[in-house]
């Protein structure tokens, strides 16, 4: 499995070296030399697009993960987690562009935020001009990548803290005089870190190679190197291929950079915080952590749901003027735009996503299964599961074309499903492996010394004990592989139309309101999905007391 | 019923090279042999190597000897080894009866009837569609027993099965698990800390460390 | 502890599985395609070969009204001709040039995916001198007479680059400036005049950056206007005297930028990003390549109904839309049939239907009975909104295409990093 998931990122990361340092024989290049680089490193602004994608992809890791454990932290143990929990799951299922689009409707200067102060306040008739989005250092990008990694960093946690008992740990410390929070920060943390560290790497790789957040609101003069990527393997210019395969290059060293860098600043974190811890405070800032964890989450959440909610508004909105705080009119109108294009691609997504989970959640299962089985420690190789989320996308992907290519496989639903599971197998494994680990080993052990067979075991018992994290993993594969756009459009040879491809398609000529119905349906069924994940298991158990709710 | 002996043959267990315990007898059919002595000594490794499921950690030597049958190299399923843990563990998704069918092997005939003659043994009669989530911690003990027994074991092995029984229900279990195993003369190893255990089960003990 | 595992033989073999079902999937979709390329000199025998074909005409998807042309003709050349189209709907043209590049690379030179793609300027330049393209066929389809080109020999060029039948015309399209007469009486007169207008009304328009083909082709527009000989234009770039050629539009460009929305610190990305900021007030005045882009969007109520489109004076950039064929492509036959139909009476008037304009006829009506005659001039559209009808002599040629990147890249080192 580990071959299957890395092999073809490296054969479309070789396919990428060789045009990188200028040997692409289709296009009459075939002295091969160091002249693409001098061309990439002598073009205007390289620099400055190249460090916007290394800030970003250390600063979102960074906020997001400050801002999930102050709010674990202050709300350890009270009914806040399990609220949240239900919150986050729906809101992850949201696709990162849909998030972006309804970021920037709220914050910009025609947006809803200074409709809601004009004209009565600000005396504004016309938008004020303002620079907020595509601001130049991307903050505004930040903020919306932040937004979207805290949902998914705060349902890692959640999955993991069970195993920490952490409410021992925190009683342990409040015992010796430690204010809750503080217990909290100094007892589980820590405990807590490690096990966040592979969603981590997940984030610092999204956000340093992210294509539509940056493309709807990062900074544009000049643009993150990821967004360069795409215009320059794009270009009519075909020579500009050269220069595109050497930026995807650069793009993979930056995010291994960024990881590497993120691994020493742990160490010296580490060091200052256990300098912290073993000072000795036991209440001094409980005040004010308490009140930021809970605000800074409440803020970003709210925000993330305003966004959405705006989407929705957008939908059925007729004519809304600046600076009307609601549609003059409401219509159907988008709705009926988009309506006839979706019913054939949505029998593609829906079959695609059923295909990939399906497959990822058999992969993943066998492998811990058989891990189980064998007794043993999780391998060490298993970390290579996640290369396909460590190596942008635009980096391999060209490359992973060529080779479908060149083994004349014909483009078509099979091929697009194969490049789905390289990004579905990651997270179902992300999220089913934990819980699959954790179950109570007496389980199988009690079977088999009732004459149990392994595979009557399996099927009787631990399947029917793990339909709760199952379906959450599928949930969880169904929402990934709905998001993928560029892994549908190149192995499918744009044949393949999913509910994102012709999204993607509408939008880039369309109206907000389009693109407001495309990114809500776009949402609607991994939303479903997790919808149905927390009520399958429910309701299977209803007669079932101590099946419902405690291996989620 | 006529019963086997298990005979436990120069057992050496040991944890990443460090000596844990040494074991060597023989238990026959409807006696209990208990062992005792401190937390971290092996007692449930020894157990566990025994039933066919000693983490990969832990490497152990000697035979495991079933009447003159060698289970050394059986999965844990083929050893006929029962196991009562501290807790009753009743499968949680499965109804009071389904966990006792589960029991029952598919090769022996009525396997329903056997399953309403357990739980009418135990005075459960007419629960055999209870969520096991509704049972009384006493309930579920004997429940869990009758499992034990409908899975026929040759040789059962208990892990501390009382110390989690409220006082007054300790010694009530106690006597039904013992008088049961003795009746279905099956050699039976108990790892306790209790001795009032050690006394109620009328064998010989071993203290180990 | 046994060594042999299970479940990973039990992997592989799933996966052989696969392996063999979808190669198995892949023979049974296999394409037909004729060992030989069909001849479009002798056309009965194409439109025979072209039945029964399916075709996978790639063409940008991002206009909903473009979209439902793209669907009414292959309703038409499936009754007509037995063609199965499927528009695959692209949302960048160069995506379908990827693929063209990737299976050539990989030696796919007979089984393509992309069977007809709708291309013009810098991308045919691309496909055309890397060989990527089939042809010559374009001159010799039956409705190419109705293009006059003998009269009208701009269809024989794409940005000045000879077509030589590796493509056929489609549709015309021109640069018009939009404007919102709510917030503003008088639009500017052309590019030159814009600046002048700037400075009376800061922050009331902007453009879309490069790499966007509307970025390129004001910028294109401004030099033409801005130059005092544009000849040098329509040859290609030379280093030498591009800085000289081109000062006029960075002195002119330097002193804009500061009157644009955002002071110029951030442009949109493309047409679509611009006509949303129209839509919210932020600008009074854009740009369009579309003619009828501004009065598509008052019909969607996208857009007020106080905007009004303008020709520049001194004549407005235009090109044409051209269908192509790749080498490669599994189904030529089929596509040429298609390219044949997009030129008939019928499709061209139906393009220019004021309920869903798609662009401006290619073909010449002077050629036309005057029956058909009347029809186009009925439909023509007498909305508030529309364009102005645009005379031949209006037209500014596009220059030579490498004007188009090198224009580009100058502006990204001027601009694009500050």
């Amino acid at each position: 499995m580990i071959a299957l998931l890395t092999l073809p990122v490296l054969a479309g990361l070789s396919a990428i070296l060789l045009p990188a340092f200028g040997y692409l024989p289709a296009l009459q290049h075939d002295e091969p030399g160091l002249m693409v680089w001098r061309e990439l490193f002598t073009t205007p602004g390289i620099g400055r697009s190249a460090w916007l994608s290394l800030s970003a992809a250390l600063l979102t890791p960074l906020l997001s993960l400050t801002l999930v454990m102050l709010f674990l932290a202050s709300t350890s143990g009270t009914r806040w987690a399990s609220a949240m929990r239900r919150l986050v799951a729906p809101l992850l299922a949201v696709p990162h562009a849909a998030a972006a689009f309804g970021l920037a409707f709220l914050i910009a200067p025609s947006g809803l935020m200074f409709r809601l102060v004009s004209p009565e306040l600000s005396g504004w008739q016309r938008p004020p001009d303002l620079l907020i989005l595509n601001d130049s250092l991307g903050l505004t990008m930040m903020l919306g990548l932040v937004l979207k990694e805290i949902p998914f960093l705060l349902l890692m946690a959640l999955a993991a803290l069970p195993q920490l008992n952490a409410d021992q740990r925190v009683n342990m410390a409040r015992s010796l005089g430690y204010r809750p929070i503080l217990a909290w920060l100094w007892t589980v943390a820590p405990a807590l870190y490690p096990l966040l560290r592979l969603p981590l790497f997940a984030v610092i790789a999204f956000a340093s190679a992210t294509v539509d957040v940056a493309l709807i609101l990062g900074p544009t003069l000049p643009p993150t190197l990821s967004v360069r990527i795409i215009g320059w393997f794009s270009d009519p210019d075909l020579n500009q291929r050269l220069l595109a395969s050497a930026a995807a290059l650069l793009q993979l060293m930056i995010t291994l950079s960024a990881i590497g860098v993120w691994i020493a600043a742990e160490k010296i974190v580490a060091g200052l915080y256990r300098a912290l811890l073993l000072s000795g405070n036991r209440r001094q800032g409980h005040a004010v952590l308490n009140v930021l964890g809970k605000s800074l989450m409440v803020i970003t959440l709210g925000t993330l749901l305003i966004s959405l909610m705006l989407l929705v508004v957008q939908a059925f909105a007729g004519t809304w003027r600046f600076p009307d705080n609601l549609p003059a009119t409401w219509t159907l109108q988008h709705w009926q735009t988009v309506g006839p294009l979706l019913l054939a691609p949505l029998g593609n997504t829906l079959l695609l996503g059923l295909l990939s989970t399906a497959l990822a959640v058999l992969l993943v299962v066998a492998v811990l299964e058989h891990e189980s089985r064998q007794g043993r420690k999780p391998a060490q190789i298993l970390w290579a599961i996640y290369i396909p989320l460590l190596v942008p996308q635009v980096a391999f992907l060209y490359g992973l074309t060529l080779l479908l290519e060149q083994l004349r496989w014909q483009p078509g639903l099979m091929m697009v499903g194969f490049a789905h599971s390289l990004f579905v197998v990651p997270y179902v494994y992300l999220s089913l492996a934990e819980p699959y680990r954790r179950l109570d080993p007496r389980w199988q052990q009690l079977a088999a010394t009732l004459g149990a067979s392994p595979n009557r075991t399996w099927w009787h018992i631990k399947l029917p004990m793990l339909l709760a994290p199952l379906a959450t993993a599928f949930a969880v594969g169904l929402a990934v592989s709905i998001g993928q756009y560029l892994a549908t459009l190149l192995t499918g040879a744009g044949r393949v139309t999913t509910l994102t491809t012709e999204a993607v398609a509408l939008a880039s000529g369309g109206t907000r309101g389009t693109i407001a119905v495309w990114a809500l349906l776009q949402a609607a069924i991994p939303m479903l999905g997790f919808a149905m994940a927390l009520m399958l298991p429910r309701f299977w158990w209803r007669k079932r007391r101590d099946m419902t709710g405690q291996l989620t | 019923m006529s019963g086997v002996s298990l005979t436990l043959k120069d057992i050496q267990i040991s944890l990443h090279g460090r000596h844990l315990l040494q074991v060597n007898t023989r238990i026959e059919p409807g006696a209990t042999l208990t062992v005792m002595g401190p937390s971290g000594i092996g007692k449930s490794s020894l157990l566990a190597y025994i039933a066919g499921f000693l983490a990969s950690d832990f490497s152990a030597s000697g035979e495991i000897l079933l009447g003159e049958r060698c289970l050394n190299s059986l999965p844990a399923e083929q050893r006929g080894v029962g196991l009562l843990f501290q807790d009753p563990l009743l499968f949680p998704h499965l109804s009071v009866a389904q966990n006792l069918l589960f029991a029952v092997s598919r090769h022996v005939s009525h396997r329903q009837q056997q399953v309403d003659q357990a739980l009418e043994a135990v005075g459960l009669q007419g629960f055999g569609d209870r969520d096991p989530a509704t049972l009384s911690g006493g309930q579920k003990a004997r429940v869990a027993l009758q499992r034990l027994l409908l899975s026929q074991p040759k040789a059962v092995l208990l892990d501390e099965p009382f110390s989690r029984l409220d006082a007054h229900l300790r010694q009530e279990i106690r006597q039904h698990v013992f008088q049961t195993l003795r009746d279905a003369a099956l050699p039976t190893i108990l790892v306790t800390h209790d001795v009032e255990d050690a006394a109620a089960s009328g064998g010989p003990v071993i203290t180990l460390g | 502890m046994k060594k042999t595992c299970p479940t990973l033989i039990a992997i592989s073999s799933i996966f052989s599985w696969l392996g063999a079902l979808s190669l198995v999937l892949a023979s049974g979709t296999g394409t037909t395609f004729a060992a030989q390329a069909p001849d479009p000199s002798d056309w009965d025998a194409v439109v025979a070969e072209a039945r029964d074909q399916p075709l996978f005409f790639y063409a940008w998807g991002g206009d909903q009204l473009t979209n439902d042309y793209l669907a009414w003709v292959g309703q038409r050349v499936a009754a007509d001709y037995g063609i199965r189209m499927t528009h695959v709907r692209l949302s960048d043209t160069a995506d379908a040039v990827s693929r063209i590049l990737a299976e050539k690379q990989a030696g796919n030179t007979d089984r393509g995916a992309v069977d007809m793609l709708w291309i013009n300027g810098d991308n045919f330049a691309s496909l055309k001198t890397n060989d990527l393209l089939f042809g010559p066929w374009a001159e010799q389809l039956p409705n190419f007479v109705w293009v006059n080109a003998d009269a009208n020999p701009d269809v024989r060029f794409d940005f000045t680059l000879p077509v030589e039948g590796y493509e056929s015309p489609w549709l015309r399209a021109h640069l018009v400036f939009y404007y919102d007469s709510a917030y503003v009486s008088a639009p500017p007169a052309n590019v030159a005049a814009l600046l002048n207008w700037a400075q009376e009304h800061p922050g009331e328009f902007t453009y879309p950056r490069p790499p966007d083909f509307l970025s390129a082709t004001f910028l294109k527009q401004a030099l033409l206007e801005l130059v005092a000989d544009s000849a040098p234009l329509y040859l290609p770039v030379q280093e030498t005297s591009f800085e000289a050629i081109t000062a006029p539009l960075w002195q002119y460009l330097d002193a804009l930028h500061p009157l644009l929305l955002r002071q110029g610190r951030s442009f949109p990305a493309n047409g679509p990003e611009l006509r949303r900021l129209m839509a919210d007030g932020e600008i009074a005045l854009a740009l369009s390549f579309n003619p009828t882009e501004a009065v598509n969007s008052v019909l969607r109520n996208e857009l007020p109904d106080s905007v009004r489109t303008h020709l520049p004076d001194g004549g407005a950039l235009a090109n044409v839309s051209f269908v192509a064929i790749p080498y490669n492509a599994s189904h030529k036959a089929a596509a040429m049939v298609t390219a044949n139909f997009l030129l008939s009476v019928e499709a061209q008037l139906r393009a220019q239907n004021p309920q869903y304009p798609v662009g401006m006829p290619v073909i010449d009506l002077s050629v036309l009975t005057a029956q058909q005659q009347a029809q186009f001039a009925d439909s023509r559209q007498s909305h508030p909104s529309a364009p102005p009808l645009m005379s031949g002599g209006q037209q500014l040629q596009e220059p030579h295409p490498s004007w188009m990147e090198a224009l580009e890249q100058a502006w990204i080192a001027r601009y694009g990093s500050r």
